[in-house]
């Protein structure tokens, strides 16, 4: 039995590095999607969560402590409890069922971009924060205004933004819960990385499943070294 | 010479704490002037509040005759700028440091390098455009943030302590420029120091600030003309000490100043004296000095402070004393509190005050 098994994965790696250095359509389709999907969710985070961090990193302001609290409490919420929410919002009965996007790329991204907005938000908070108090004195003395000397707080920040934006990236890109909830896996319009994984591992498929993980790990990875070696860079 | 600042009945308070307490002072346009007062006096506020980086409580700040307001605060902040403390540098290069201020005010690119390279080269700093600011020594740092102060051509020019930290070589680089800027480019300079011979060298005004009071605003002769022991004591300056001195016949005089501490002084006074003896001259040794220095004590580390490339200690030998060093000494030296420790300086360095 053992013996089958590691036999099963070994034949399922090789297989695995064929479908990878093939160029396999089907592999490729469903990277690209990946990519573009949590890359947009990521950009929709960014979006709505820098200023939301922007002005809890910057001001002070009753409840400020309350927000940063929920956003926190957030950071740990369970993925499919998230993808129910939404999908019971995306549903035909849903508030926003009249908009047909259950089970589509768009529902997606929202779904995502909507579970990794307290990564966003705090980490960008905490990278704001972290900023020497004295940096906005600093311009300030140089000539700023008010905005133009939080904007170089900002500026400043800009090294730990760039690591909380990868690892929201990151954090959408592995996520399986709401993707499954309201993208539904449909082959060749929804199916991700981490959904197809489950399904082709469920149906047996090991190889095509290895082959995306190995596929997902260097996604993570490279986006990873990538930033870490332009954040070096620039300092 | 009109005023180009002037402060009416300028008090701040944080919370119960009051930093500045009626502070009425008019700075001269084209002038070097000095606050000088210990620690917590309230220097940094009120340079702060020149600065335009801080409300007073009550009071009101004029700007060439203007009642500064929020109206005309940006306006203010682009003709006046100031250089704080602890050097404070974006994370970015020497070049970007400068140009920050200089693209608020429109300068085109050309304008900027042109300006950035000028100013480097009045620091001293020549070549340095693309080095990182951050990675530079304490008193590059220091130079940087100063370049990046003079590249403005504002009107004023506000120091807090631009010495403090620094050693002395990057200390005389400083205190030239500064001259030179209020000489050529007629620039006001107000510098916070409590440094008490660096305001005489610089200043021809200062003010003697002592608990958010100014207890005496004069030409800085008047300054030191205040009896020494109130001086120092309004001061309280590090390494200085009074007591009665005899002189010893050898060009030298011996200051008693107590708890079994004779200093040896090279000028001949007798009578009560107060004297300075400044931290930088004073030689540290984990073992017996043998020297030509007249003064030798043994003491023991109780307070080490670390200010980034320098190490200030306080060592008791009898009295207090207060000696600089750098951080490599002090981690190749293995000095903690408590550890027994030799100082020597020579009479030439000590000052009467």
């Amino acid at each position: 039995m053992h013996l089958t098994l590691g036999n099963e994965i070994i034949d399922g790696l090789l297989k695995a590095l064929q479908l990878i250095f093939s160029g396999d359509p089907t592999v490729f389709e469903i990277c690209v999607r990946s990519i573009l999907v949590s890359s947009s969710a990521t950009m929709l985070s960014v979006l709505w969560g820098l200023p939301v961090a922007a002005i809890l990193g910057l001001k002070r302001f009753p409840g400020r402590f309350l927000l940063k609290g929920f956003f926190n409490a957030m950071l740990g919420i369970p993925t499919v409890a998230l993808g129910l929410v939404l999908y019971l919002f995306f549903s035909h009965s849903g508030p926003v069922g009249f908009l047909h996007l259950l089970y589509s790329p768009t529902a997606m991204i929202i779904g995502q971009a909507v579970l990794i907005t307290p990564i966003t938000v705090s980490f960008i908070t905490n990278a704001i924060e972290s900023v020497d108090p004295e940096i906005k004195e600093l311009a300030k003395t140089l000539g700023a205004s008010e905005t133009e000397a939080s904007i170089a707080v900002l500026k400043e920040s800009m090294g730990s933004v760039s690591l909380a934006v990868t690892a929201s990236f990151n954090r959408a890109i592995a996520e399986l819960g709401v993707v499954l909830m309201v993208g539904g896996n449909i082959a060749g319009f929804t199916s991700v990385l981490t959904t197809t994984i489950a399904l082709e591992t469920n149906k047996g498929e090991i190889a095509l499943a290895i082959a995306l993980a190995i596929i997902l790990l260097l996604i993570v990875t490279i986006v990873s070294i990538v930033v870490n070696l332009i954040q070096r860079r620039k300092t | 010479m009109k005023p180009i600042m002037e402060l009416e009945n300028v008090s701040k308070a944080y919370g119960n704490i009051i930093a500045l307490n009626q502070v009425n002072l008019k700075v001269q346009e084209g002038e070097i002037f000095s606050f000088l007062g210990p620690n917590g006096s309230g220097k940094t506020t009120l340079l702060r509040i020149m600065a335009g980086i801080e409300k007073p409580t009550s009071g009101e700040v004029r700007f060439n005759g203007a009642k500064v307001d929020e109206s005309n605060i940006n306006d203010v902040r682009l003709k006046t700028t100031m250089v704080f403390q602890k050097t404070a540098l974006f994370s970015t290069s020497v070049f970007k440091n400068i140009a920050y201020g200089l693209r608020l005010r429109g300068y085109s690119k050309k304008e900027t390098a042109d300006k950035i390279r000028e100013v480097l080269r009045t620091v001293k700093l020549e070549g340095y455009e693309k080095r990182p600011a951050k990675k530079l020594s304490g008193g590059e740092q220091q130079r940087v943030a100063l370049a990046r102060a003079l590249a403005l051509d504002t009107e004023v020019l506000l120091l807090d302590e631009p010495t403090a930290n620094i050693d002395p070589k990057n200390v005389s680089i400083i205190e030239n420029v500064l001259s030179w800027v209020n000489k050529e480019k007629k620039t006001t300079i107000v510098v916070a120091t409590h440094n008490v011979f660096q305001a005489e060298t610089l200043a021809k005004r200062a003010a003697l600030l002592l608990e958010g009071k100014i207890v005496k605003v004069g030409a800085t002769q008047e300054i030191f003309a205040l009896p020494s022991k109130l001086l120092a004591s309004y001061a309280r300056l590090e390494n200085v000490f009074s007591g009665a001195s005899k002189v010893t016949g050898e060009g030298t005089s011996l200051v008693d100043v107590g708890d079994g501490v004779q200093i040896e002084v090279a000028f001949e006074q007798s009578g009560n004296t107060t004297v300075f003896v400044p931290p930088e001259d004073i030689i540290l040794s984990a073992n017996p000095i043998v020297s030509s220095a007249r003064n030798s004590f043994e003491g023991r580390i109780v307070e080490i402070s670390d200010l980034g490339t320098i190490v200030r200690l306080r060592v008791n030998a009898g009295k207090d004393f207060t000696v600089q060093i750098t951080k490599r000494s002090c981690n190749d030296m293995q000095l903690n509190i408590d550890s027994k420790i030799f100082l020597a300086f020579k009479a030439s360095s000590v000052q009467t005050v």
